[in-house]
């Protein structure tokens, strides 16, 4: 058993759904318990999608178990093919249905039903969310697109399918629409863009295309392989997030369809290069940021915050196992240790012990930084209603670029502000507790009012290293004092130092003349 | 689903109901620990099952703006299940780590969910074991909020029902006292502690107490009211125990809070023309924060989806005191005994239909055209793009609604978005 507070990942039949809801005309009928339906809202509101998922839950009762939840299913799957007319139905079982073992496949075979039914086994004590949408798109793929492509007429364009969207995916209807616009700016054609506003005759059609766009390996990689073993389907793999990630990727795939990439790098019009160089942006050099996400998302945020925000990685980390190697070896480039954890706990006490200046997450990540009062933004799923905007906000391509600068930046302080915080630390009303005077809210003023931790919280795993910290030296008060006059952005960086400082000189308490002494032995 | 519907009379007099069976667009019993956890403040919720029971949870109401729950899941993972690991021994792992994280916890609920029904998982056993191990400093319970037993709000019955053999007994001799029944708003705690106080009933308890240390005394002498209409099993389980029901509509509106009351009042032998001086201020202010709200909703039509139980209590309110058309009023379970003064009260031309079949009932609201559907959050957005208005019915559940002060405020639930549609002009 695993103690969970908050789930990075809901179960893989969520993944499933995730897939049924973003293509057209597919049927979803899964063997659950009354409940399950609960996973209906997380499209309804917090995507704010104006049509119920396409999925019929079986809702069996404990006064149906052992005698006819079998049938109930073959009811439900009858039901629902006449009701919703699809052309592709899918079945599964939620976890529970999983433990009574009915085989919802076996059961929907003996239907009969005029169209492709395929069957999900989607192990829910084993696998989750992502992987569950990875398997489900895997299996429509592998199940429809049967056919070679037709021999190619001369002279047609290029083209490529763009794979990997879903519901509640972080900005996906937005990047597919930035990528889209930047593959036909390049002269080259969509085949099909899937899951996302895919019908089951699109992905029927999808070995026609060229070669395939993988934007979210996460929930791509597996079919984008299998296309590629079967139709020599060759992928793109760079993830166009970031300036020079969407150069990369446009070489890719420039040299992928036998194009010139120049005329559309020569206007790709994106300020984000310009907005870093300027020098208002000097104060961000340095920053120190902690990233964590899915894998995707986290490796991309983590090369953008360095090389073209001029940040410092202080951590990266990623939910999803799946990827974990390709992780390793960024962070390994970063050099800092990787964090791969679906542990909320664990990427708290993480958080809390580097101190970073900014934070990138997740909505569980947003709830971190809130309490530790350092400043965030949202970089990846799993998701929250705010990350649906109404404005067009992609992540990906050059306009995405944009947008990560402004959403990274924006809830920095900015750079005189800084400055004038730090040079007149005791003005009553412009000072450091008041927070960054371009946001709202007034969270960092309770925060100043109780210093102390809320007596409840005792992060975990930092329990279970209080041996170890208990051995870190005391601080005089004149140095505490001194230490409370450096601004809260950079405070938790110069605590630790100092106290790292300490522990390597064998100092028993910190005077101010530690805390000096610390500073310039961390100089750069 | 085909033939599934009957229409039954419990007895000759009884107006029909429709009951369903089909799709069920419900919550599971667990989704109470998202407003039980913030009321027994010093109460700990370990739900054992799944990451489904973990994501509904974090789902449900967005309590995600809660940045330390007092719950958390044990998720059950394939090595439990394959026998590889004694489920005991896991559970008392997750356990002594959670109470060394939160030493502050005096009361752990272990609350049972459909993995854990369903592979048998004995959990009134290890709440037993627990207790023992961790006495005295924290006391463990357990109840099931599964979903193949329980349907949204009777997981809170189920747990209050757990926690009744926690109360102390009241003895014979013991003066009466007043027991009101469900959690309630700490505001509209003190509103009806102030109105039993001014009509002379005392001691008055609230159950589930807001701390765990204070459930109150339970014996022969104990009176009580039910504050919520989903809490059959706990009343049943506080008659076991020697206390007395007194029955009443429930307190919603001017009307039914009049009529709650004054079920006290009787029992308590107040005298009839105290009890009005007493209850007048409230009904008249009532009267008038519902006056201002009728322009929204008089002559206007409504249609429940089943959700919480509190369906047919709120519809004799919007029909009685706001004029309101009711179409169809759809309850998950229909508490016949609980709900005969409700049913009395309710106008002859509406179904009452009880179960659910969530698609068919689709199709009797589109066809019945209503100015509002009360629904749960799956539905509610898929109806608005449709063009029917909707009022999510988890904020029935959430928000201060009970009592005269509160009568205005829950006509405004109802009023607003049939107000701001009438706003927009996007």
């Amino acid at each position: 058993m695993q103690l969970t507070v908050w789930t990075y990942e809901g179960p893989p039949h969520v993944g499933a759904m995730r897939i049924a809801t973003a293509m057209k005309g597919v049927h979803f009928v899964l063997h659950a318990p009354q409940g399950d339906t609960y996973a209906d809202l997380l499209f309804t509101m917090i995507e704010r999608r104006g049509a119920r998922p396409p999925v019929t839950y079986t809702t069996f009762q404990a006064r149906d178990l052992g005698t006819d939840t079998a049938e109930i299913f073959k009811t439900a799957a009858r039901d629902a093919f006449e009701r919703f007319d699809p052309d592709l139905m899918l079945v599964g079982a939620s976890c529970t249905a999983e433990l009574i073992q009915d085989d919802p496949g076996g059961l929907a075979r003996a239907l009969n039903l005029p169209v492709p039914t395929i069957t999900l086994e989607l192990p829910s004590y084993q696998k989750k969310e992502n992987w569950g949408a990875a398997e489900t798109f895997y299996q429509i793929v592998r199940g429809l697109a049967t056919e070679a492509p037709a021999p190619k007429a001369e002279g047609a364009k290029p083209s490529c399918n763009i794979l990997g969207a879903t519901a509640l995916g972080f900005r996906h209807r937005d990047d597919v629409i930035e990528i889209t616009r930047l593959l036909n700016q390049m002269g080259i054609e969509i085949n099909v863009a899937a899951p996302m506003g895919a019908t089951a005759d699109d992905i029927r059609r999808l070995p026609q295309a060229d070669f395939n766009v993988v934007l979210y390996p996460e929930i791509a990689d597996t079919a984008a392989r299998w296309l590629e073993r079967q139709y020599g389907q060759k992928a793109v793999r760079t993830i166009p997030m970031g300036f020079q990630a969407t150069c990369e990727f446009v070489r890719e795939v420039a040299a992928l369809a036998g194009v010139d990439p120049e005329p559309v790098l020569a206007q790709h019009g994106s300020h984000m290069p310009w907005w870093s160089r300027s020098v208002d942006s000097n104060y961000l050099t340095g920053k120190r940021v902690f990233v964590f996400g899915d894998a995707t998302h986290a490796m991309a945020a983590a090369r953008v915050a360095k090389e073209e925000l001029g940040f410092e990685v202080v951590g990266l980390g990623c939910y999803n196992r799946e990827f974990a190697r390709d992780v390793r070896a960024c962070a390994a480039e970063l050099g800092v240790e990787a964090l791969i954890t679906d542990d909320y706990l664990l990427v708290e006490e993480t958080i809390a012990a580097l101190q970073p200046e900014l934070v990138l997450g997740t909505q569980m990540e947003r709830h971190i930084a809130k309490r530790l009062g350092v400043p965030c933004a949202v970089i990846s799923a799993p998701v929250h209603v705010q990350d649906f905007p109404a404005r067009y906000a992609p992540v990906m391509g050059f306009e995405g670029a944009n947008v990560l600068f402004d959403t990274w930046v924006h809830p920095l302080v900015m750079g005189l502000e800084e400055h004038l915080l730090t040079m007149f630390r005791e003005d009553f009303e412009f000072n450091d507790a008041a927070g960054p005077s371009h946001l709202g809210g007034h969270a960092k003023v309770e925060a100043a009012a109780q210093p102390a931790p809320e007596p409840e919280f005792v992060p975990m795993a930092a329990q279970a290293t209080t041996q170890e910290t208990i051995t870190v030296v005391n601080w005089s008060p004149e140095a505490s004092k001194e230490l409370s006059k450096i601004p809260f952005f950079v405070r938790g960086k110069a605590k630790r130092n100092t106290e790292r400082y300490a522990v390597e000189q064998g100092l028993e308490t910190i005077s101010i003349e530690a805390l000096y002494d610390a500073k310039s032995h961390f100089a750069r | 689903m085909s033939d599934a519907v009957t229409l039954i009379s419990p007895n000759s007099e009884a107006r029909p109901v429709l009951r369903e069976r089909g799709q069920r667009e419900v919550f599971c019993g667990l989704t109470g620990i998202v407003w039980l956890h913030r009321k027994i403040q010093d109460a700990f919720f370990l739900v054992v099952g799944s990451r489904t029971c973990a994501h509904l949870i974090q789902s449900a109401a967005g309590v995600m703006v809660f940045a330390e729950p007092r719950f958390a899941t044990a998720i059950m993972e394939e090595r439990d299940l394959a026998g590889l690991v004694d489920a005991n021994e896991e559970l008392d792992r997750v356990v002594d780590r959670l109470l060394s994280r939160r030493p502050d916890i005096k009361l752990l609920f272990l609350v049972g969910s459909c993995p854990s029904e369903v592979i048998k998982l004995d959990l009134s056993r290890a709440a037993e074991r627990l207790s023992t191990k961790h006495s005295p400093s924290v006391r463990v319970l357990n109840y099931s909020g599964s979903g193949i037993e329980t349907t949204f709000t009777q997981g809170e019955d189920a747990c209050l029902v757990a926690m009744i053999p926690e109360a102390p007994v009241a003895s014979e001799e013991a003066p009466a006292s007043l027991l009101v029944v469900g959690t309630l708003p700490d505001i509209v705690e003190d509103q009806f502690s102030r109105l039993f106080n001014q009509l002379g009933i005392g001691p008055v308890h609230f159950f589930p107490p807001r701390n765990s240390q204070s459930i109150p005394a339970i014996g022969p002498n104990t009176k009580f009211l039910l504050a919520q209409p989903f809490l059959g099993e706990t009343a049943r389980a506080l008659t076991e125990r020697g206390a007395q029901h007194l029955p009443a509509l429930f307190p919603f509106g001017a009307e039914g809070t009049t009529h709650w009351l004054k079920a006290a009042a009787d029992a308590f032998g107040i005298p009839e023309l105290h009890f009005l001086a007493v209850v007048a201020p409230g009904r008249e202010r009532a009267k008038r924060a519902l006056e201002a709200q009728k322009q929204h909703l008089a002559g206007k039509s409504i249609f429940f989806f089943p959700d919480s139980q509190m369906e047919p209590s709120l519809a004799r309110f919007l029909s009685r005191e706001l004029d309101m058309k009711l179409i169809e009023v759809g309850t998950p379970y229909l508490n016949r005994q609980l709900l005969s003064a409700e049913m009395e009260y309710l106008p002859d031309n509406v179904t009452l239909s009880e179960g659910q079949d969530v698609d068919r009932q689709l199709d009797r609201c589109r066809e019945a055209k209503p100015d509002l559907v009360v629904c749960g959050m799956g539905l509610a957005n898929p109806l608005e793009m449709e063009g029917i208005s909707t009022k999510w019915s988890i904020e029935l559940v959430f928000s201060p609604v009970h009592g005269f002060d509160c009568a205005g405020d829950l006509a405004g639930l109802f009023a607003r978005p049939l107000f701001r549609r009438s706003v927009l002009k996007v």
